[in-house]
């Protein structure tokens, strides 16, 4: 059963590479059930704060706290049933056919038996629409299939332990995907969301943001700017400062979208 | 696992296993009947029990005390350096990897060498007995002095870098070229002869007593890597995303390199230095079956032992009653398909 005190958490963390710091003061907490968007210019450390949430990055000052203990405490194979980490880049080395990465995430769960595995990897499949070319070589794979593929694996590390209700991290998930595959990748991790699934995703596209998220989180040069409800986060005044580009915000009926005309220009005759 | 995982190489085979088993066998009975003294198939059946056929006492002698051993122990070797070599391609998630980088051999060889070298001066204080064991156990203490001293190089904080630890390899072996250069220099004549000849490795004069220690040494360190299969496979996803499905992989990288230091250290101390083996057999096994290490393993042992028993049993026939080294013989086999494979994949990259 999940514990009561589900929480992952960031307390005033400082991540440093080196003498630079890479994010500073940032506290953030993740909690059952919800979506969280980062949003933020490139370099303002949204992929480093996913990264010392997930317990790759050791962090200067401050905590990362897992249901109340540190992440580095963690064991390894404990972690992999709390939370599943979709990077930005994946590389695979050898001809591992998608399936075969698919159910690398299940590495950790030996509790299964093999016909159960085989059914949340093909359900997984499926829900990315990967079956098709789920038996060729990863390596031959286009981006957006890949990243599919990427995202049918930690899918289903979700899914095996549904019962710990596991929080999922993603970064950029649906970076080289098609409009109705962003769409599906967002609506499967805001599925599970409502489940009761923690979800943090680094997303640029507002809209998107917009649409899947319940919270958003702004970041810039290190530090979490803004941080709270979907609605009142995306205010366009605010994200034209940020991301110092003018932004609009269109709506028509329930649906919100954001859109960036980009500077007015005066060559166009 | 294996029930789900469909193979992606080019033999689409549901059990493999077997029939490397059979060739591995088939290999070992050649390699047994062949040599300055031939064997016949009935006589070999005769030694194993299974024919009523007299012995005749030679051939027992012969195949008892001498190529029983010799077989045995291009086997064992074969096998752990093909074990050896995938654990390291997995490990620096290339397929161009050999055991070799972590600096195994080179400190083995020079530890041989300067035993060859340097031995005879020290070797009075020895007893008699031991003398023979001296090499053995110089280039396997070799062998695990720079690997250690390769992985605290490429360690910070307990976490391995590991193109740093490639790095810290490729110094430490230009180091060791270095020491055995010098020995060569002031090595005599027949100390040359030897040392040349270790460094090319042979399984010529191996005798029960003397592989039986590294022999133990295989046994503990190389079919144990099979439990780690899964675990060799999650780092084809890249070492941080091997973590996130839950590998502990500092742990896992110190424990391929302490096994495959252990099992390439046993296999130097009974053969000297044989090249290729590492490298080729699991990188054709991965083409044959796929990239899965559960397969890719044990097949991968077969295939090397099968492959150095053979490379043995040649090096006796070749030049009889003289005989070949075989790492001419694996090098020959090795370097131009080594050099297929490069030039396959720059082909392939460039596209």
């Amino acid at each position: 059963m999940a514990p009561v005190t589900s929480l992952l958490q960031a307390e005033a963390i400082e991540v440093r590479a080196g003498r630079k710091s890479l994010i500073h003061e940032v506290s953030i907490a993740l909690a059952p059930g919800e979506f969280v968007a980062v949003i933020g210019p490139n370099g303002a450390g949204k992929s480093t704060l996913l990264g010392a949430l997930a317990g790759d990055r050791p962090v200067a000052r401050g905590q990362v706290l897992l249901d109340g203990q540190p992440i580095g405490k963690w064991r390894r194979a404990a972690l992999a049933h709390r939370r599943a980490v979709l990077p930005q880049h994946s590389s695979v080395a050898f001809d591992f056919t998608g399936r075969q990465i698919v159910q690398l995430g299940l590495l950790a769960h030996g509790a299964l038996s093999d016909r159960q595995k085989a059914d949340i990897v093909e359900r997984t499949l499926a829900e990315t629409e990967a079956l098709a070319f789920a038996d060729r070589s990863y390596t031959v794979l286009s981006g957006g299939e890949r990243q599919r593929i990427q995202l049918a694996r930690v899918l289903a590390q979700c899914d095996a332990d549904p019962a710990t209700r596991p929080f999922l991290l993603l970064d950029e998930p649906i970076a080289g995907l098609d409009l109705s595959h962003q769409h599906a990748a967002l609506a499967s991790a805001r599925r599970r969301a409502d489940r009761g699934l923690g979800v943090l995703a680094v997303l640029h596209d507002l809209t998107m943001a917009a649409r899947y998220a319940h919270r958003v989180a702004i970041m810039e040069k290190g530090r979490v700017t803004a941080l709270g409800p979907t609605e009142e986060t995306l205010d366009p005044a605010l994200l034209s400062r940020v991301f110092a580009t003018p932004i609009l915000r269109l709506q028509a009926g329930t649906t919100v979208a954001f859109v960036s005309p980009g500077e007015t220009t005066p060559n166009r005759t | 696992m294996s029930a789900l995982a469909r193979p992606t190489g080019a033999l689409a085979l549901r059990r493999p296993i077997p029939l490397f088993v059979a060739a591995a066998a088939l290999s070992v009975v050649a390699s047994l009947c062949v040599g300055a003294f031939p064997v016949g198939l009935g006589q070999l059946l005769a030694a194993l029990g299974l024919s009523s056929e007299p012995l005749d006492g030679t051939t027992a002698a012969v195949l008892y005390t001498i190529r029983a051993p010799r077989v045995l122990a291009a086997f064992a070797v074969g096998a752990a350096l093909a074990a050896s070599g995938a654990a390291m391609q997995s490990l620096f998630r290339n397929p161009l990897a050999d055991p070799g980088l972590l600096g195994v051999s080179s400190g083995a060889a020079l530890a041989a060498v300067s035993v060859i070298v340097l031995g005879e001066k020290v070797m009075h204080i020895v007893p008699p007995d031991l003398r023979p064991w001296c090499l053995p156990l110089a280039a396997f203490l070799g062998g695990l002095a720079s690997t250690v001293l390769v992985y605290r190089i490429a360690a910070r904080n307990g976490a391995a870098l590991v193109g740093t630890l490639l790095l810290a390899g490729i110094a430490i072996n230009a180091l060791t070229s270095a020491g055995i250069g010098l020995l060569v220099f002031v090595a005599d004549d027949q100390q040359l002869r030897t040392l040349i000849f270790w460094t090319m490795g042979g399984f010529g004069g191996v005798t029960w007593a003397a592989i039986l220690p590294a022999l133990l040494v295989l046994a503990v360190s190389a079919p144990t890597l099979l439990p780690a299969a899964h675990l060799l496979d999650a780092l084809a996803l890249g070492e941080r995303e091997a973590g996130h499905v839950g590998v502990d992989v500092e742990r896992l990288k110190r424990r391929l390199v302490a096994q495959v230091a252990l099992a390439v250290g046993a296999g130097v101390a009974i053969s000297g230095i044989v090249g290729f083996v590492g490298l080729i057999a699991p990188h054709i096994v991965r083409l044959l079956l796929g990239p899965s290490h559960r397969t890719l393993l044990p097949a991968a042992a077969l295939f090397g032992g099968a492959f150095l028993v053979l490379a043995d049993a040649l090096a006796r026939v070749l030049v009889a009653p003289a005989e070949m080294p075989i790492g001419v013989l694996t090098a020959l086999v090795g370097g131009p398909f080594f050099l297929w494979l490069l030039v396959g994949r720059a082909a392939r990259e460039g596209l």
